[in-house]
């Protein structure tokens, strides 16, 4: 009876606690409100970790409080020679076993997600016509932004990831430059993209991003990687299967039939951006820029500033004010004038795949 | 020349510090250049939370907070934390165990010189206005990547200071294992003595891969070596294994002295004998070993695969045992005792708390499928900061007050000392507990801004406010240490009244020679047991009184190091300028001329007679009465 109330009462605690960590943070990014299956593993081992945390704090708190108020020297007289104790093996054995049970309860289920998430096997399983059974997507990481390849679609896009929901993507992760970090927090925990090797892990999208505030997850570099550390962001877009396939169908169809908002704008891109950005949708990454074939669907310009035509003609005006230590030169005035810079921000706010 | 003939003036004293081996004032010199960086350290930090008070806020630039947080770190745990405990175990240890200096006088000085000239190298980049921005850790591919000569101040800075801090190991671990006095069994020695030890040790194994990591990086950086370039076979995974073979323990290092701190502080203030003191003992030990286990958990999400990673998981959790023995050995030797709350106790009061929560959350990092969603994120600032400021800093502010009156002869305001805690703890806890939460919600470490709306605006804004509490209670504690020092109220051998360990026994300042003839030592907690039978000297000598052999000062360690400054110079601009050669080639052989000089000419010191200690002795007790 009185064990089965204190069972109980830690779970109820438990649930208590869960209920206050979701309530906090913003849905698009805070790790207590997970996405998907690696976040939800995380955010059990989080819960589970804290319970067991939070009750040693406890106890050591109590024991702490009591000692302090009852052995005060103020209370004791101040001539009181309290007894030279030496130890008590008994003692000291319980507060070595006990940490050992409770670390044991941590390492199970630790030893078990570290396994479960490490399993990439299912990344090179292809179906008896030779195709990929999973999406793979090759992520690279480069001085403040981010590259991301389709290589079984044969297609390449940037500073946006859009994938399927409800089943698993496979990632690829490498850094061109300096070593940066992949992290999508309330999808599911990071893992570096290094120089010289390729990492590999999976996430799995259960919640489509469309109800979110801005309509995207929110991803992050959590690998210091320069000046621009801070800014290094990107976003991510969760569609069904059924519109993801037509997303990846309308980015393949960019290199036959372009969208053209604004034919003068058009005309500048092939002056002078050309050189380091692609727009056509259908290629692979390893480009000197980001690929912009949907930048009129993006959330942000250059990864974190409001998506409007205005902030994109100051960050070509002035690349290093906004995102300073970027590869991306600055347009001025005697290089695009006023008239087709407006162009070419209409041009690249045509660009889009989604209809 | 005799020592007891003190020339004056100013000249002179600037002299004599300059070559001082004595390890009271090399003690003192450690924790007067620690303070200073600590100073410099804070400034740093309060930038960077400044520029954190609001979301895109421009009080710095891009560039210039990176410099910051990457200083900030370096000196704090470098230049700060790491010294200012030295000064304590130099100025307190040898006391501790009735020794009457170091084991190698002379290379304590070399120490502190090498620490000295290696912080002012790396913080001169301040004045180049090419500071280190790659992070305290220095990860290969962005240090390598980092435009002018910060990274080249890191490295050089660091190998240089970092020379000094493995000599000190090296002297304390000699001079523990062989300048105990009779009597002084390694069972009996006091518990920061014990933490010396094992820091001591630790520093011997962990160094070394930091000096191999810095001279690779060095010689990438301003050599061609290629030991990190990927793109020329390199590997700079490489870097970061090395680094954390080192890094790991530095932070065991740090906190290991702080622990014996606070296990002095409780015995003392609660009355009472350390609970549990053996398992104390192999629990630092234990901690000792461990740390050297777990260094990539630093590195779970770098990719080593499943199995390293479920591996150095179970062992990182592991080291929470002995240090959860150490927890509850402290509550229980609170326990039953006459808890007395003066400043530095009020400290180790304030310690436990904190610590706990920062070791907790040590082990959730620990567990490695958690630790891809914490890692790199404020999560980990809130952790470390519980543990280092939690543990170390607290440790060193009670430390402090505890030792004051030892080392200087007077004691710290004790009112102005408990205001400086609440200010403190309260900011501290302000800081930090809110940072746990900014990293469950998303945020990355070392951003230099963030963006409106992504709910972080207003945990930042508590943290800013948190750490102006923080700047508060520090500058009370150093008008608190002016106040003192100017006043200089004289204190007796034990001003605490329940001093348990052998360097209460002697004078506030203790003379240079320490002890007039070596104690004997009968039990653990030496004068306590003197103190309990009632003996009126509270020392029993071991020996009579005899002339006392001490150590000349020198002026050769400063020069060692002075050129081993000029060469830093001279290795990191000889790619661009036609001098740095030369300037390198100079700054090597000047050193090397003043090891020889060292090595050619016999110093073998002097006496002190015995009828100067016995009259000194007459004189203190005329003072005292």
């Amino acid at each position: 009876m009185i064990k089965g109330l204190k069972k109980w009462r830690l779970f109820s605690l438990l649930a208590v606690f869960a209920l206050f960590m979701a309530g906090c943070g913003n849905e698009e990014i805070s790790t207590f409100q997970p996405a998907g299956q690696v976040a939800n593993d995380q955010f059990k081992l989080l819960l589970l970790a804290s319970g067991i945390m939070l009750l040693v704090i406890i106890v050591v708190v109590i024991i702490y409080t009591v000692a302090l108020f009852r052995f005060r020297r103020s209370k004791l007289g101040e001539d009181h020679i309290p007894e030279q104790v030496e130890g008590s093996h008994t003692l000291e054995l319980l507060w070595t076993f006990i940490p050992i049970v409770l670390l044991l309860i941590l390492a199970i289920p630790t030893v078990h997600y570290t396994y479960k998430l490490g399993d990439v096997k299912a990344m090179e399983a292809v179906d008896d016509d030779g195709n990929a059974e999973n999406l793979v997507v090759d992520v690279t990481a480069k001085l403040y932004w981010w590259e991301f390849e389709y290589p079984d679609l044969g297609i390449v896009t940037a500073q946006e990831l859009v994938v399927p929901t409800d089943e698993k993507v496979y990632f690829n992760l490498i850094a061109a430059d300096v070593k940066h970090s992949f992290w999508i927090p309330s999808v599911g925990g990071k893992l570096d993209t290094n120089v010289e090797n390729v990492n590999k892990f999976y996430l799995s999208f259960e919640k489509e991003s469309e109800g979110l505030k801005d309509g995207v997850f929110y991803g992050k570099c959590a690998e210091l990687c320069g000046p621009s550390h801070a800014l290094m962001d990107f976003k991510v877009k969760t569609l069904p299967r059924d519109q993801f396939d037509s997303w990846v169908a309308a980015m393949q169809e960019t290199a036959e039939e372009p969208v053209v908002a604004n034919a003068d704008g058009e005309e500048v891109f092939s002056q002078s951006c050309i050189g380091c950005h692609a727009v056509s949708g259908v290629g692979e990454s390893g480009a000197q820029g980001p690929n912009l074939a949907s930048f009129g669907d993006r959330n942000r310009v250059a990864g974190f500033l409001e998506h409007d035509e205005e902030n994109l003609k100051d960050w070509i005006r002035d690349t290093q004010k906004h995102k300073p230590g970027n590869t991306m030169p600055s347009f001025s005035k005697d290089q695009i004038s006023d008239e087709d810079l407006d162009a070419l921000a209409e041009y690249l706010m045509g660009l889009k795949v989604a209809k | 020349m005799s020592s007891v003939a003190q020339k004056s003036g100013f000249g002179a004293t600037l002299w004599d510090w300059l070559t001082t081996v004595d390890h009271k004032k090399i003690g003192i010199l450690y924790l007067l250049g620690g303070l200073f960086f600590f100073v410099l350290g804070g400034i740093e930090a309060m930038i960077i939370r400044l520029q954190l008070i609001t979301p895109n806020n421009d009080l710095v630039s891009a560039g210039l907070f990176n410099d910051l947080i990457t200083m900030h770190g370096t000196t704090m745990i470098f230049l700060a934390a790491m010294p200012i405990l030295f000064g304590f175990m130099n100025a307190i240890m040898p006391l501790q165990i009735g020794a009457r200096d170091v084991a190698f006088p002379f290379i304590n000085s070399l120490g502190f010189w090498m620490f000295a000239f290696g912080g002012l190298f790396l913080n001169i980049s301040w004045l180049f206005g090419e500071v280190p921005d790659a992070g305290w850790t220095s990860y290969a591919s962005l240090s390598l990547h980092s435009p002018g000569h910060g990274v080249d101040f890191y490295a050089i800075g660091l190998q240089i200071a970092g020379g000094g801090t493995l000599m000190a190991g090296i002297n304390f671990l000699v001079t523990i294992i062989n300048m105990r006095a009779p009597g002084m069994t390694y069972m009996r020695m006091p518990l920061f003595t014990w933490t010396t030890f094992v820091a001591s040790a630790m520093i011997l194994f962990a160094f070394p891969p930091l000096t191999v990591g810095l001279f690779f990086l060095t010689f990438d950086r301003m050599f061609g070596g290629n030991f990190f370039d990927h793109t020329m076979g390199g590997n700079t995974i490489i870097w970061e294994h090395i680094f954390w073979i080192f890094g790991h323990p530095e932070v065991y290092i740090l906190i290991l002295p702080a622990f014996g701190i606070f296990s002095e502080v409780f015995s003392v203030f609660a009355r009472k004998r350390l609970f549990g003191y053996t398992a104390m003992v192999f629990a630092t030990v234990l901690i000792g070993f461990l740390g050297f286990m777990v260094w990539a958990h630093h590195m779970f999400t770098v990719g080593l695969g499943p199995t390293a990673n479920a591996i150095f998981a179970v062992a990182t959790m592991a080291i929470a045992v002995p240090t959860g023995v150490k927890i509850f050995n402290w509550l229980l030797t609170m326990w039953g005792g006459s808890i007395k709350v003066t400043t530095p106790m009020l400290y180790a009061l304030g310690f436990i708390p904190s610590f706990v929560m920062g070791g907790v959350t040590g082990v959730m990092q620990g567990a490695a499928p958690l630790d891809y969603q914490l890692h790199d994120s404020y999560f980990i600032v809130a952790h470390f900061h519980y543990v280092i400021v939690g543990g170390v800093v607290l440790g060193i502010f009670a430390g402090l007050h505890y030792w004051w009156p030892k080392m200087f002869g007077t004691m710290l305001n004790e009112l102005l000392g408990k205001i400086t805690f609440v200010f403190f703890f309260v900011g501290f806890h302000m800081t930090f507990l809110i940072q746990h939460w900014l990293g469950f919600w998303g945020m990355p470490r070392r951003v230099w801004t963030f963006m409106d709306g992504q709910g972080w605006n207003i945990a930042n804004l508590v943290s800013t406010i948190g750490a102006l509490l923080m700047a508060i209670g520090f500058t009370v504690m150093v008008i608190n240490i002016i106040m003192t020092t100017i006043k200089n109220e004289p204190v007796g051998n034990d001003p605490w009244g329940d001093g348990r360990t052998l360097e209460w026994a002697i004078p506030s300042p203790p003379p240079f020679y320490n002890f007039p003839a070596t104690p004997l030592v009968r039990g653990l907690d030496t004068l306590w047991i003197e103190k309990m039978e009632g003996s009126k000297e509270m020392i029993t000598p071991a020996e009579p009184i005899t002339d006392i052999h001490m150590p000349n000062g020198s002026i050769i360690p400063m020069l060692m190091t002075l050129g081993l400054f000029i060469a830093g110079f001279g290795a990191m601009f000889h790619q661009e300028t036609s001098w740095g050669l030369g300037v390198l080639i100079f700054g090597l052989a000047f050193t090397f001329v003043a090891m020889a000089a060292r090595s050619l000419k016999d110093d073998l010191g002097y006496y002190v007679t015995k009828e100067q200690i016995l009259q000194d002795q007459e004189n203190s007790k005329r003072g005292r009465n």
